[in-house]
């Protein structure tokens, strides 16, 4: 792969938490190497506590690994990159005190762009999620998908080049993440972001990514990276197709027993923890 | 009807009732003192009560207690809440001060501080000193634990959330700390007002040389008890409409 069509580069990461040979001690990831093309959708998937969003959290430069390196463009990451890369978290960060305009309005604040600028990108990136008639209502007053609509705009009006979303639909039912699925699918076919995109749903990643890198159960590492060829805006259609029953079954058979050694540690850490 | 119209039927009637209630007390207190017997040196007639207390406002005579204690209030309040508030915020800045500190802050604040007002009056005098210390003191508590408590548990996701967009320390003060902390120190200073109006008055009437409390203990020695009364509503009035005032600006600020 080229240099330049490189966005974000991954080198031997690994990280853990806790002490180590302390009672809490936990590697999280493990060697982890991976190149991220430029305008690419990928999606991480894997059991609980396999380290995907501590990899996502050390690509945004806000979890510093414990080694290896993160190069996003040719820029190393040591800390937070404001005007490279924004988030959208699982739920809850809007600033409840504020509005939603307030709200994708203080982002921009913090990221430094300038104030006459404010109120336009406001409005565009609002428009982009649907949310224009909402920009006066607090967070408080909108539904769980109206929220991370919300999230999704605030990151949009950043116009950074990387978008990290952290199973942002994770919190929502299954009907409203379908829909947030597709139409996410449509507006991201309209730029040009580089995505990374943790989640638990096997039918989220197929419907949304270029590539899904399977991760192995604690310590993490990419287990198995898998294409799905298929051009975005992505179709209901899709859904139904054998293509995606195919790709689905295939990451269920990759994760399967990867999840039931995830599932067999924490019940031997919670007999250690209870001993 | 409207869901609108039936709950503002509602609070009307509960108003109602509420201030029924209150007639009936007052009605009770009148037929005590007129048809039971009850002594009017123990419990002065309402009426009486009443014109005293037209001739205490009308003659401005409660004017220069009025103001001690106002004064107190306001000197003891403002050294509280400035103290409490930036400690508060140094004391929450690491989970080891909070760690330490927090138990022990509310540990001081459970005893009984009004039990150490001889200390002060012995240390201050009988003068407002002693008063606006003691008033300062009891209400640190409330005001020093909440700003902890606002500033210290300050969602994690919101910080990680501005960090990630490239908020400085002042905009992370400005934008996300004291937001996200404001409902919090602002009950704290409410509760700091109103502990340190009771501390102040209570200790007025025990040790003090003028004061609203003051007042009243010297009218009941005298056996003025309809006039005591007076100055006794008086000082519930003020009470009441200060501490009105203060939830009502808390809760401004709180809906903004």
């Amino acid at each position: 792969m080229a240099t330049d069509a490189v966005a974000i580069s991954i080198r031997a990461v690994s990280h853990a938490f806790g002490e180590p040979g302390g009672p809490r001690y936990v590697r999280a990831l493990l060697d982890t190497s991976l190149d991220i093309a430029r305008g690419e959708l990928l999606c991480l998937i894997g059991p609980s506590g396999c380290g995907k969003s501590t990899l996502l959290n050390i690509i945004g430069g806000l979890l510093p690994p414990a080694t290896g390196t993160v190069q996003i463009g040719q820029t190393p990451v040591r800390g937070p990159l404001p005007r490279e890369v924004s988030f959208v978290f699982q739920e809850n960060a809007l600033f409840p005190w504020c509005t939603v305009a307030e709200n994708v309005t203080l982002g921009m604040v913090f990221q430094g762009v300038p104030k006459a600028e404010h109120a336009m990108r406001a409005r565009k990136s609002l428009e982009a999620v649907g949310l224009a008639e909402f920009a006066q209502h607090y967070p408080s007053e909108l539904s769980g998908g109206m929220r991370q609509r919300a999230a999704l705009a605030r990151a949009l009006s950043l116009e950074t080049g990387i978008l990290l979303m952290d199973e942002p639909f994770g919190a929502l039912d299954e009907q409203t993440r379908m829909i947030l699925g597709e139409d996410l699918s449509v507006l991201l076919a309209r730029t040009e972001k580089t995505i990374v995109f943790v989640t638990h749903s096997l039918g989220e990643a197929v419907f949304l990514a270029d590539r899904v890198a399977v991760f192995s159960a604690r310590p993490g590492t990419i287990k198995k990276m898998i294409a799905i060829n298929e051009p975005h805006p992505r179709k209901p259609e899709f859904v139904t197709s054998d293509k995606f029953h195919s790709l689905r079954n295939e990451l269920y058979t990759l994760l399967h027993d990867e999840i039931r050694k995830a599932v067999s540690q924490s019940a031997i850490a919670g007999t250690e923890a209870k001993a | 009807m409207s869901a609108r119209g039936r709950s503002m039927r509602n609070r009307l009637l509960s108003r109602a009732v509420q201030i029924a209630f209150l007639l009936g007390l007052i009605l009770l207190w009148y037929l005590a003192t007129t048809q039971w017997g009850v002594s009017q040196l123990l419990l002065p007639n309402p009426v009486a009560v009443y014109h005293e207390l037209m001739n205490v406002l009308s003659s401005g005579e409660f004017v220069p207690d009025l103001k001690v204690t106002l004064s107190e209030l306001a000197i003891a309040f403002g050294i509280s809440s400035v103290s409490g508030i930036a400690f508060g915020y140094l004391i929450s800045r690491s989970h080891y001060l909070i760690r330490v500190f927090e138990p022990l802050l509310a540990g001081i604040y459970s005893i009984p501080i009004i039990l150490f007002l001889p200390l002060y009056v012995l240390f201050l005098g009988l003068g407002p000193s002693s008063k606006i210390a003691l008033g300062a003191t009891i209400s640190f508590f409330p005001i020093v634990l909440n700003t902890i408590a606002g500033f210290g548990y300050v969602d994690a996701i919101f910080i990680i959330a501005a960090r990630s967009m490239g908020a400085s320390d002042y905009q992370m003060f400005r934008y996300v700390l004291v937001p996200a902390a404001l409902p919090v120190i602002l009950t704290g200073l409410r509760v700091g007002f109103t502990v340190a109006l009771l501390s102040i008055l209570g200790s007025e009437t025990i040790a003090s040389l003028a004061g609203l409390g003051h007042r009243i203990v010297q009218l009941a020695e005298g056996m003025e008890s309809a006039r005591m009364f007076a100055y006794i509503t008086f000082a519930v009035a003020i009470a009441a409409i200060l501490n009105t005032a203060v939830s009502t600006l808390e809760n401004r600020a709180r809906r903004r």
